[in-house]
């Protein structure tokens, strides 16, 4: 087993306080960075080739970089915490039981952007990770970590989750409806209020001080934990094998927009080739495992209900075709389905794939498209042709 | 200047340009609902996709900014199936209650779908129901079935009015249009947002149920509700008069104009049309209450104003009478020798005026009566009046009792002439003092120009025929002046208009042609 570096403190109780961060070496990534040149920090996260870890995997010190030379006003740093992706609640563990991470990786990214205040954007769901976060902030105000250079205002959500798009995200911040904005101009030139801005997720942040402390070449190419390099096979067996039944159907590897693998297609490794390769992507690594008793259209049905009710409504072909294609699924799981939805489901999603503002629908494809694709005999197993589809009161309404 | 290529050819604009305006600018038209040029760019309704060169899927033309370089294709099969994969998400949870839509016919659903559409129906599953006939303010009604999202109305009232009464409420495909809690669209440029919403979501209270547009006919126009002079379309109702209650007059629409009024028209404005078809309408000239031919009426006011000495006659012409009329007025002032012309009554409250169109001046045309020469006093004229230093007096258009001035002193002064001739469009208290009653045309009636307050000219076309018996001004005091032995030479509003350009300096040089669409301003 690799050396567990952002992970090292969770087995501790007081982990999240300011004095056991101390401890095991905190904030001494931020000593070291205060002493180096902003643009030599984000040379070394660049040299690093620090991803993000929120699902898109942009690199972090490129997007550092494009904050304009020759700006003179404010420059926002974001962290986005708005972990809302099904499947997936790392963040969450980092701000409940090291929230002082974060804060040393603002601390120094702050720093290589020249930011004097910056925005930590939490899901509204997560209120222990709030409660955390925010009194290791008033820690490290008290420690004088913060109010000097540097101050963090602590925003939570209302429970949307296009909040956690980074454009959506600033609409949100800035006290609008969270909808994503069009690009160009991109965030890095002009964000939040109108200044540049950048948006990390929490893990990307994390990951800084150790970057800055032990130099790129430590990092690179990229040690994160355990999982990378292993296969999913591996994974799924280290964290206790398949539930449920025991028989493993299908997996989908990083998030729920991640397109799901059969139970033969998962000797791939878990990192973000060997996903590609595969046909799936790492997303933000929340690996979902089906056993056999699951239905695979009814977790279509699932799926497709969550996209209809988390667009946000502003492009017209991801407002109208997740509610369509929730409407579908669910008339064919209850049993009035036709053939020739589930060719219509597949062309609906691949017309409306690449047409958006943003990447949201291009995520509900994923599972639209590879749920069927891979399991179109569950499906047409429960198509019964002809079966009045007229005749079926209306589907219930997706929840506002 | 950047130059780009569109669909082979090749055009330079100006920096900043978007692709939709500079298609346009080639006769490309590129299909798009939400991008409107008055507005922010929202790029959300996804139809205006345009490949472009190396982009390695289509891209949306109303957030692109051409570049130098550029090669852009609208017509890539790519871009086609787009399209109508685009036009399908449009209508799957839309009504398609076209036979009963105002929008019919002038709908852009209808009209892309026939263009970029035509694809075959898959949707059996039950539409999203949304709230339908809802008055959103005294003039606008929404269906949010009907309603696209495109958010221009919502864009129109944040950056237009800057009155912020609309946004979209809830998600997805549950999303609709509303009002936020405790307002009302009630702004002074709501109808606007009619005229923009490209489909049948937001209609006209005015005009819902009236007609049907395809009965319309049109003429260019201009605005006779204040100073600004905004250009407009006058939509007539001649092939259905047994629609709409026999009212000729359908709507008034904003004509695009850069200089004046942009694409906008105020509610004041567009709805001010109503005593064109009013049944307190004058149709046919009235000598001692009787109806009479018209000779008979040009005679007696040429008698009645030819009997007195020339400063015993008075006039009082109107800064809505057009520019054309005017200078007829200022012919026949010269022809009787009177000093005794004016034409500004002060209103009773004083108009609103904002920085966007709305100006404090509610007539048309008093730029061009300065000009002309006719600013006299009018109070003195009705003191004059009064203490019978002023026998006969011809009244153009005002009702003098609505005025700042009092009632009193306004019965007193009319009361004292000998004869008092009223020429205007509608009844009122003064024309019911009148010993003679001329009809005038409205402005829909007639052709003619006004001067806005900054010293445009600008043309106005008929859009309908006149009522009854109806003249315009000028050709009634032509006719005066052709019995007071003047050479009646004007047979139609242009003849005035040279006599204008030729002897007023701010006009000279002007013709009906030089003027153009979009106006000239006077010197």
């Amino acid at each position: 087993m690799t050396e567990k570096i952002l992970t090292r403190n969770f087995d501790r109780a007081d982990a999240h306080t300011l004095g056991a961060y101390r401890e095991t070496g905190g904030y001494t990534g931020w000593e070291k960075a205060r002493t180096m040149e902003p643009a030599g920090i984000t040379e070394e996260v660049k040299k690093a080739n620090l991803r993000g870890l929120g699902g898109a995997g942009f690199p972090t010190g490129m997007k550092w970089s494009f904050v304009p030379k020759n700006h003179t006003g404010p420059v926002y740093l974001v962290i986005n915490a708005d972990e809302g992706e099904p499947g997936t609640f790392k963040d969450r563990y980092l701000l409940e039981r090291d929230p002082h991470a974060l804060i040393d990786g603002m601390l120094i990214a702050a720093r290589a952007v020249r930011c004097e205040k910056a925005f930590v954007y939490i899901r509204g769901e997560y209120v222990e990770p709030y409660r955390r976060f925010a009194a290791a902030v008033k820690e490290a105000y008290e420690a004088g970590l913060l109010g000097d250079g540097l101050d963090i205002v602590v925003h939570r959500g209302a429970g949307a989750y296009i909040c956690g798009e980074e454009t959506g995200l600033i609409s949100s911040l800035e006290g609008k409806k969270g909808w994503p904005k069009v690009k160009p101009p991109f965030p890095a030139i002009k964000g939040a209020f109108g200044m540049p801005t950048i948006v990390n997720n929490v893990e990307t942040i994390a990951h800084v001080p150790h970057i800055v402390n032990r130099g790129a070449a430590w990092f690179a190419p990229g040690i994160y934990e355990e999982s990378v390099g292993i296969t999913l096979r591996q994974l799924i067996d280290r964290a206790g094998g398949v539930s449920g039944n025991g028989r493993l159907k299908g997996v989908v590897p990083g998030g729920s927009s991640a397109p799901i693998l059969r139970a033969d297609e998962i000797d791939v490794t878990m990192d973000v080739d060997g996903l590609r390769n595969a046909g799936t992507m790492a997303g933000s690594a929340g690996v979902i495992v089906m056993d056999e008793t699951v239905s695979i259209p009814e977790a279509l049905m699932v799926v497709a209900r969550f996209y209809a009710h988390e667009s946000c409504g502003q492009c017209t072909p991801c407002r109208e075709s997740t509610g369509w294609i929730y409407k579908m699924s669910e008339r064919i799981l209850s049993g009035h389905g036709r053939k020739e939805d589930l060719d219509t489901i597949l062309d609906v999603a691949k017309r409306g794939a690449g047409t958006t503002i943003c990447a949201f629908y291009d995520g509900a494809v994923g599972p639209y498209i590879s749920y069927i694709e891979k399991f179109r005999d569950e499906f047409e197993a429960l198509v019964t042709d002809g079966a009045g589809t007229r005749a079926r009161a209306t589907p219930a309404p997706v929840a506002r | 200047m950047p130059k780009l290529t569109i669909d082979g050819k090749e055009i330079e604009v100006a920096p900043g340009t978007n692709l939709i305006e500079a298609a346009r600018q080639l006769g490309i038209e590129i299909p798009h609902y939400c991008y409107h040029p008055g507005l922010s760019i929202a790029g959300q309704c996804r139809l205006c996709m345009v490949d472009i060169e190396k982009a390695p899927r289509p891209t949306i033309a109303c957030n692109t900014q051409a570049a130098d370089g550029m090669v852009v294709a609208t017509q890539t099969e790519r871009v086609k199936e787009t399209q109508r994969s685009i036009m399908e998400f449009h209508l799957i949870n839309h009504p398609l209650d076209c036979p009963v839509c105002d929008q019919a016919g002038e709908c852009w659903l209808q009209i892309y779908y026939m263009k970029y559409g035509l694809y075959d129906p898959r949707m059996v599953d039950e539409k999203v129901h949304k709230p339908k006939a809802v008055p959103l303010g005294p003039h606008v009604m929404l269906d949010a079935e009907r309603c696209i999202l495109c958010s221009r109305c919502v864009r129109f009232c944040d950056e237009i009015t800057g009155t912020g009464e609309l946004g979209i409420f809830h998600r997805g495909d549950q999303s609709e249009i509303g009002l936020f809690p405790g307002r009302d669209l009630e702004n002074k440029y709501s109808g606007n947002v009619v005229d923009i919403c490209p489909v049948g979501a937001l209609t006209d209270r005015d005009f819902r149920f009236q007609v049907r547009v395809w009965y319309l006919d049109t003429a260019k126009s201009i605005c006779p509700g204040c100073a600004r002079g905004c250009n407009i379309d006058v939509h007539v109702n001649r092939r259905r008069p047994h629609h709409a209650g026999g009212k000729r007059v359908a709507r008034l629409k904003p004509r695009f104009n850069a200089e004046v009024n942009k694409w906008w028209l105020c509610d004041e404005g567009r709805y001010g049309y109503g005593f064109v078809d009013d049944a307190s309408r004058v149709t046919t000239p009235v000598w001692r209450s009787e109806p009479v031919p018209w000779d008979t009426a040009i005679a007696e006011v040429t008698r009645a104003l030819g009997r007195h000495a020339p400063d015993a006659v008075g006039v009082v012409a109107s800064p809505k009478m057009p520019n054309e009329d005017l200078m007829a007025v200022r012919r026949l002032a010269e022809a009787l020798g009177t000093r005794q012309v004016g034409f500004k009554v002060p209103p009773r409250t004083p108009g609103d005026q904002d920085d966007l169109l709305i100006r404090a001046d509610k007539n048309p045309n008093t730029r061009a009566a300065e000009l002309i020469g006719l600013d006299g006093d009018v109070a003195g004229i009705l003191t004059a009046a009064r203490s019978g230093r002023i026998k006969a007096l011809w009244v153009f258009g005002h009702d003098l009792f609505d005025s700042a001035w009092l009632e009193s002193d306004v019965t007193l002064a009319l009361g004292a002439l000998e004869t008092l001739i009223f020429t205007g469009t509608n009844a009122g208290r003064t024309s019911a003092l009148a010993h003679l009653v001329l009809p005038a045309t409205a402005w829909v009636e007639r052709d003619g120009t006004f001067t806005n307050w900054e010293g445009r000219v600008q043309r106005f076309r008929p859009a309908v025929e006149p009522l009854g018996e109806a003249l315009p001004e000028w050709d009634i005091v032509g006719r005066v002046l052709g019995m007071l032995g003047h050479a009646a030479s004007a047979t139609r509003a242009e003849h005035w208009f040279v006599d204008l350009a030729a002897n007023v300096e701010a006009f000279r040089g002007m013709t009906y042609q030089s003027i153009g669409e979009t106006g000239r301003m006077t010197q």
